[in-house]
């Protein structure tokens, strides 16, 4: 099945995602390949800032200018991926003066709205703020849901005529007469959506051009076509706590440091992060000081953080990148803007492009700025519409309004269904009857995650990100099984068991994280549920000797008679063991 | 003016039951003192001995030092527990030597499932014969225990009749049919299929298993139908849907409920059910809040009562008093933020491990929290884990170390205290969950630290 497109992005995160929606939406024939789930590389692994431009309204006011356009138009087009928290940078008494002065004119120059406002009414709007926060400046941070904003791409990319292919991870850059004509994909469990245990398959996707939007990864694609892309990964931890200590973003008000930001993300609060840059974006070590490094530094701001759940923590990898010869030792000191590489200009290898640096707040900026090079390397003459196009279920402010009372008034749960829906509440919830929840801590039903699954197949992990099952506190251990339980409607019981092992497998990585305190009594608990309630670990249909049935108890009634049977167990036994004597 | 006994238990649970007991029937005076309920509400109710022996070699990382989250695992590169094993007893040398089996001796679990017998009466079943039985998991796995409820025997699946696992569409912990498949993955001796049914619906949605119990209790009308009735309605248009190997049908003769098949006149309802469907019945022991569970503390209760073991629940013990000679004297119980001490010749701790909040721990380590004993442990937390969550996890084995008459060890090796005893989940070497050995570890210890409690106050 080989196919002929304009354009073959690579790359399933926030840039991937507005590139095809952006192309998709010019008329162009667009395909996205991602080797993982949407969001699976960085865009899934940060900490779902909205940034106001404050934190760049110092050191690098070009991208601080951008956020700021861009935060407007992600609350417009958006709506139900955008949570409106709104932002302080607090001020300690040890940070310093000149610098909250420098912050202060910085975001006035960029015409990010402030307000100055004292510890006092900084505490109000916070009660957990530390006593000796002094004073803080309030402007428009957010919290936005990567997974969400990303399938909402997607899921217009497709309305709009493109094909979007996850765990389809590139094999090889096709390069003929020194062009770039397409690529190589491996489809894991062939084309669509993922399932267990179906075969893989191969596909020869020629384009008339590739975008190469991998990030952290794009040197890995640039090396199969040939081309070096100098990418500096710098890793960063986010701990995720079990609640919002916090409703605002907190920015801690001092030049550039680790551990300086606080973002309240649907039920938990998300502490970040640290900056070092590793060889592999793929292998690099989690390490323990850095999350003692969040709750120790975020402490002096919020000091209840200090005795605080924590549910896990996970790392993300930047994809940082400068132009070749500039040299800056500093990961943090590395500009965060994004980089649009010609490689016909750069290299001689017309056909494909890359992009680079950037964040998830101007993605969408990035993905025009990409797409209009597109069209003119492929001289189609469109304009884009993605600013002012609100993308799937943030259509129409009312109808969320009307969906969060036609829901909201009887239940919470459906009230948070409504919010992570937007408009396409009613369609999916009014498809279920009954609706149980099936992640109790998320308020998660059945009708979100069927919904789910139709769209990702059985692969778990991508209805977890859909839709925050799995993601509160018990981290799984009492939904794991539900969630793959609704996959037997559609799937053969092998497919249910695979994909039930993997999420678990996926949330006992980030918990490695959390091993103290309550989030190890819930550890032990969900061992205990899994292993004992369950026996998940020792199921016979997983391992690889058979049982001998007939060697176990089958009932005193029909137990033979025997002097080592029937009543007084004080006598020895050792014959039901290995022989099985019936 | 101290509250006085010859043993004072602390704790709530199996284990804490067991010992409160075993010390009563030494001759002593027993108190029992627990803070919270038992954690027996978020256990199956099925009494596990010695199920597997879990492979413990180190399983290989996912990289070497700090872990990654990067790579994806391979399940087939951890190795296979031996097992299910078929005979408990024979297995406990190939344990760990800091394993409380191989510390106590099999005698001690022998006579810990005696004891349980003994406390449960009929409403338990397997004391038979020292093999393990195998038995239907709600995870649609079967599992080898040792004891359970006369209200699963009917499941055993050992017995080749063709099974009927039933499923309703409004509770999510399984769904019937993947169930049924499992089972047949497991190579079960018999033919089975799964039904989901609507009996449930009339039922808002998130019903508790308390109220369906409750609703088969006293039979109340479904719709105009009596709940029983209704059941078995939903039921039978699918005892005829077993396909046996030759493709034929098979008419089913057991069906299996989730366990919600009424709570005190559980017999009957399954009686009624079984006489309707024409086939024995049987529950699926369940997840929290778990009716089996819940049925097996209430027997409990019932019987540390009849032992004339005063109890008392709700308030933690939160310190303790020496004497000169070094064994403890009293225990500080908090009433209502109100420090009263409880003197006794002896002390069992049974206050659970890292779920019963007997264990407590932050980002430096782990505590024993009544009596502030020693728990071995890794000095960095970042080797308390593994990285497949089913592997040798060594915070599984997490908790205070006895010798054999249950005395608590110092780092030394040494008893602590002379008179403070340890028993159930408080005690660490053991892996019950891999193992299936929560309940046969609380019985075992339970026994022992009883015993030896008593013979240490009455001495």
């Amino acid at each position: 099945m080989d196919q002929q497109v304009d354009v073959v992005v690579v790359g399933g995160g926030s840039t991937g995602c507005g590139v095809v929606r952006d192309l998709a939406r010019r008329g162009l024939d667009a395909v996205l390949v991602e080797k993982g789930n949407l969001t699976h590389g960085t865009t899934g692994r940060m900490h779902g800032l909205l940034h106001s431009g404050g934190r760049y309204a110092v050191s690098d006011q070009k991208s601080a200018r951008e956020c700021i356009e861009e935060n407007r138009v992600l609350r417009d087009i958006a709506g139900h991926c955008v949570e409106e928290t709104g932002g302080l940078f607090v001020k300690r008494p040890e940070d310093s003066e000149e610098y909250f002065q420098e912050k202060l004119e910085g975001c006035r120059a960029c015409d990010i709205p402030v307000e100055v406002i004292d510890g006092e009414e900084a505490r109000r709007r916070e009660p957990y703020l530390a006593r000796d926060v002094e004073k803080a400046i309030a402007l428009p941070d957010g919290a936005v849901d990567p997974f969400r904003l990303c399938v909402a791409n997607a899921a217009d990319a497709r309305e709009h005529g493109a094909r979007i292919e996850t765990h389809a991870p590139v094999t090889d850059v096709l390069v003929e007469g020194g062009e770039v004509v397409g690529v190589e994909v491996e489809h894991e469990t062939g084309p669509g959506e993922r399932v267990h245990r179906e075969p893989g398959t191969t596909e020869e996707i020629r384009a008339r051009h590739v975008v190469n939007a991998t990030g952290a990864w794009a040197g890995n694609l640039g090396e199969m076509a040939g081309v070096d892309v100098e990418v500096r990964p710098s890793k960063g931890v986010m701990t995720v706590m079990n609640t919002r200590q916090v409703d605002t973003v907190i920015n801690r008000c001092r030049p550039k440091g680790d551990a300086d930001i606080i973002v309240p993300h649907e039920t938990a609060c998300i502490l970040g992060t640290t900056d070092e840059e590793v060889d592999d974006p793929e292998d690099y070590p989690e390490e323990e000081w850095e999350v003692d490094l969040m709750i120790e530094t975020l402490s002096e701001l919020v000091p209840a953080l200090k005795d605080a759940r924590t549910l896990r923590s996970f790392w993300g990898v930047r994809p940082l990148y400068e132009p070749p010869g500039t040299g800056t030792e500093d990961p943090t000191d590395i500009t965060r803007d994004y980089f649009l590489l010609d490689h016909g200009d750069r290299d001689d290898l017309p056909g494909m492009t890359t992009i680079v640096g950037g964040k998830l707040t101007t993605y969408r900026m990035m993905a025009e700025s990409i797409s209009d090079h597109v069209c003119d390397a492929l001289g189609h003459d469109a304009t884009c519409d993605t600013a002012d196009a609100p993308l799937p279920g943030s259509e129409s402010e009312a109808r969320m309004a009307e969906l969060m009372d036609e829901f909201g008034l009887r239940s919470p749960v459906a009230r948070r269904s409504g919010q992570r829906l937007g408009s396409r509440a009613d369609d999916v919830l009014d498809d279920c009857d009954p609706n149980p929840v099936i992640c109790q801590c998320e308020g998660v039903t059945r009708a979100e995650v069927r919904d789910a699954i139709g769209e990702a197949g059985s692969d778990l992990n991508a209805v977890r990100l859909r839709t925050r099952a799995s993601m509160g506190n018990c981290q799984g251990g009492f939904c794991t099984h539900r969630i793959a339980a609704e996959l037997a409607q559609e799937y053969p019981e092998p497919v249910v068991r695979d994909a039930e092992d993997e999420l678990y497998q996926e949330r006992w990585k980030g918990q490695r994280h959390a091993l103290w305190g309550r989030q190890l009594s819930q550890a032990m608990l969900n061992h205990l549920l899994h292993a004992t309630t369950m026996n998940r670990d020792g199921d016979p249909a997983n391992l690889d000797s058979e049982v001998d049935f007939g060697a176990f108890d089958a009932g005193a009634d029909s137990e033979p008679a025997g002097p080592n049977e029937g009543g007084n167990a004080g006598t020895a036994t050792a014959d039901g063991g290995t022989d099985g004597d019936r | 003016m101290a509250i006085d006994s010859d043993v004072l238990v602390v704790g709530g649970g199996l284990a804490a039951i067991t010992s409160a007991v075993a010390a009563a029937r030494e001759g002593a005076d027993v108190r029992l003192v627990a803070h919270k309920s038992s954690t027996l509400r978020q256990a199956s109710g099925l009494i596990d001995a010695l199920g597997y022996v879990p492979a413990t070699e180190p399983a290989k990382p996912l990289r070497e030092g700090p872990p990654t989250a990067g790579r994806k695992l391979d399940r087939d590169e951890w190795p296979d527990p031996e097992g299910p094993l078929a005979d408990p007893f024979e297995a406990i040398d190939r344990l760990p030597e800091t394993h409380p089996y191989r510390v106590l001796g099999a005698d001690a679990l022998r006579e810990g499932l005696e004891l349980f017998d003994d406390l449960a009466g009929d409403a338990y079943r397997g004391g038979h014969t020292d093999r393990n039985a195998l038995l239907p998991t709600y995870g649609g796995s079967v599992k080898p225990t040792a004891r359970y409820p006369a209200a699963a025997e009917a499941g055993l699946a050992s017995d080749d009749r063709p099974t009927l696992i039933i499923g309703f569409r409004s509770i999510t912990e399984y769904d019937a049919r993947a169930f049924a498949g499992r089972l047949e993955a497991a190579g079960v001796p018999f033919d089975v299929a799964g039904a989901e049914v609507e009996f449930a619906e009339a039922f808002r949605a998130d019903t508790k298993v308390t109220r369906f119990a409750k609703a088969l209790d006293h039979d109340e009308a479904i719709d105009g139908v009596p709940a029983r009735e209704a059941l078995a309605k939903a039921v039978g248009p699918h005892l005829h849907d077993v396909v046996d190997e030759a493709g034929g049908v098979d008419r089913v003769e057991r069906v299996g409920f989730p366990a919600l098949l009424g709570d005190d006149r559980g017999d009957e309802v399954r009686a009624e059910l079984s006489d309707r469907l024409g086939a024995d019945v049987f529950e699926i022991p369940m997840g929290p809040p778990s009716l089996p569970g819940l049925r097996l503390e209430d027997r409990l209760y019932d019987a540390l009562d009849a032992e004339g073991v005063r109890f008392e629940t709700g308030n933690p013990v939160v310190g303790i008093e020496t004497a000169a000679n070094g064994s403890v004297e009293t225990v500080a119980v908090d009433r209502k933020g109100r420090e009263t001490p409880y003197g006794a010749d002896a002390f069992v701790l049974a206050t659970g491990g890292l779920v019963g909040k007997g264990l407590d721990s932050d980002r430096d380590g782990v505590r024993e929290r009544a009596f502030g004993l020693r728990v071995e442990q890794p000095a960095d937390r970042y080797e308390w884990f593994v990285d497949d969550a089913f592997g040798d996890q060594p915070y599984a084995r997490f908790g205070v170390r006895i010798d054999g008459d249950g005395r608590v060890l110092d780092a030394d090796g040494v008893p602590e205290y002379d008179n403070v005893f340890a028993a159930g989940g408080v005690v660490g070497g053991a892996d019950a969950a891999r193992e299936k050995s929560a309940s046969g570890v609380s019985l075992a210890t339970g026994i022992v630290a009883g015993r030896q409690a008593a013979t240490e106050a009455t001495q």
